[in-house]
């Protein structure tokens, strides 16, 4: 197996708050990665290093063959990223938004209009495409997002809690989709939930994450012998004991969510 | 090197982003977005055309009955108005960095941030899109100032002139007010800092008395405000009598302009940290 991810003691503070902490995990080639974990974990913090957002404190990592750090900018070519904010623009049609997501990737003119296309039938949106994004569902703003991620074919795709603040339908669809996608095989993604079915029905493999360190990771098998629990949720829950002492969350994790389920819902 | 069979023609894709031809693409994309929503929601358009109107129809007709200002053999109101177009545009500009810092907010910014469009393309493509209203307001003056009888030019190479100087102010403003959105980081800051820093731009400057009128003191900050080099322009092309020079005057704007960008471009992606 070749890893599309691959972080080595990964660390990133905010003046001395340990955000994520000597972080190492290995993503493989075509899988799902799901990291687990509450509001204020080190997850958003994690992601926004691998796509480049934010360089680490000390650390590496390699995203798609490439340093994060020296070649961040061949990152950016071969990753996709949704944020856990809505970052599609509401004034705008989806189509809008796709064709400015294919002309900053660079994706070559002649190509733009069946990729567009491609895009916004594999997400469903073909006949929503030329209403303004203001208009949208929760669920269908998620699709939208993840087209936009998907459009320029990336290597590595990075999902911030992608169904957080949808409905059981809009979450299915959503996972429906990300299925396909592994069924394809050409896409890595990473993906970041406190959703215990989601992480169940999608990952291959899980991390979870507390208080900025990975105190667990395998597959969902690995995860039950290591720990004796059969259900992810008392994995979770027994992997975060020895810290469950301290408070859950920054207040800025939970305004953040709230407001992104608040646009959503 | 990458360890995918698939990354041969991503390859080719990466490298196409960093062409002199990708790079105009990554400005017009931001710009066609731009102005594609300007053009959808026009209303901030005529509320921006209040103020200059009143600088003009008020202040500029009072003024021009006494006579209180020497303007040479200029009328206080054509003296007055390029001033008041350099103005509408500064004010315009200056408030760009608040759409940043909502951007930011609202997740938008993220997106723009996480694909591989050279910074200085994104950061370009704000400043013209600031061109772009900024264009809108001259048109504006334009109307008004002739109405008043302020009698500015019409001929081909002065409009050419004002839409060159116009749209290199607006650049400059909204990146100056981009770099200051990247340091300041929450709207609430910005909005006090806006206040602060348009009313001395503005009056430090030569936009509604001439510089030597000024005591010393305050000239040697209108020589370094580039608000001053920016009204002195638009004061040559729209109704003759700049005193500085077209040269220094384009040499002052382009210069801060160009070292703005580039300041942006360091600090544009510090907004998501």
């Amino acid at each position: 197996m070749v890893a599309a991810i691959e972080t080595r003691d990964l660390t990133r503070a905010f003046d001395d708050v340990l955000a994520v902490d000597r972080v190492s995990l290995v993503a493989d080639a075509g899988t799902i990665y799901g990291l687990l974990g509450s509001n204020g974990a080190g997850k958003s913090t994690l992601i926004k290093m691998l796509t480049t957002l934010l360089p680490p404190t000390s650390g590496s990592a390699r995203v798609a063959g490439y340093d994060i750090v020296r070649k961040a900018q061949l990152v950016r070519a071969r990753t996709g990223y949704v944020p856990q904010l809505v970052s599609a623009d509401s004034q705008l049609t989806g189509r809008e938004n796709l064709l400015m997501s294919a002309r900053l990737y660079g994706v070559p003119r002649r190509e733009r209009t069946q990729k567009i296309a491609d895009a916004l039938a594999f997400m469903e949106l073909g006949d929503a495409a030329d209403r303004l994004v203001r208009g949208y569902s929760g669920g269908m703003i998620r699709r939208l997002e993840i087209a936009q991620a998907l459009l320029h074919g990336p290597e590595v795709l990075f999902l911030d809690e992608p169904t957080v603040g949808l409905d059981p339908v809009a979450k299915q669809t959503v996972w429906t989709r990300l299925k396909e996608l592994r069924e394809r095989g050409r896409t890595t993604i990473l993906l970041t939930t406190h959703d215990m079915e989601e992480a169940e029905l999608l990952c291959d493999r899980i991390a979870i994450m507390h208080h900025g360190r990975i105190q667990t990771d395998g597959t969902l098998a690995d995860l039950r012998a290591a720990s004796g629990a059969t259900r992810l949720e008392d994995i979770f829950i027994r992997a975060a004991a020895g810290a469950m002492d301290t408070e859950q969350g920054d207040f800025r994790a939970v305004a953040r969510e709230r407001r992104t389920a608040h646009r959503l819902g | 090197m990458p360890s995918h069979a698939s990354a041969a023609p991503l390859t080719a894709w990466a490298d196409r982003t960093r062409s002199a031809t990708a790079f105009l693409d990554q400005i017009s994309a931001i710009l066609a977005v731009e102005i594609r929503k300007l053009a959808r929601d026009p209303t901030e358009l005529f509320t921006r055309s209040v103020q200059p109107a009143l600088w003009l129809l008020v202040f500029g007709q009072v003024f021009t009955r006494t006579r209180a200002i020497p303007t040479g053999s200029l009328s206080y109101s054509a003296f007055m108005a390029p001033g008041i177009l350099a103005q509408s545009v500064l004010f315009m500009a200056i408030f760009y960095g608040i759409a940043v810092i909502w951007e930011r907010d609202l997740g938008t910014l993220h997106k723009l941030l996480v694909s591989p469009a050279r910074r200085t393309a994104l950061v370009v493509g704000k400043a013209a899109s600031a061109g772009v209203r900024g264009l809108v307001q001259a048109a504006i003056v334009y109307v008004i100032a002739t109405a008043l009888g302020s009698g500015p030019r019409f001929d081909p190479l002065a409009l050419v002139g004002v839409a060159v100087m116009v749209l290199l102010a607006s650049a400059l403003f909204s990146t100056f007010s981009l770099c200051i959105a990247c340091i300041v980081k929450t709207r609430e800051r910005f909005m006090g800092i806006g206040q602060v820093l348009t009313m001395p731009l503005f009056f430090a400057s030569n936009a509604i008395y001439p510089l030597p009128m000024m005591p010393h003191w305050l000239q040697l900050i209108a020589r370094a405000n580039p608000l001053t080099y920016v009204v002195d322009g638009l004061r040559d092309f729209m109704v003759g009598g700049g005193s500085l020079g077209l040269p220094l005057d384009f040499a002052v704007v382009t210069g801060v302009l160009a070292a703005l960008v580039a300041i942006a471009a360091r600090l544009y992606p510090t907004l998501v940290r």
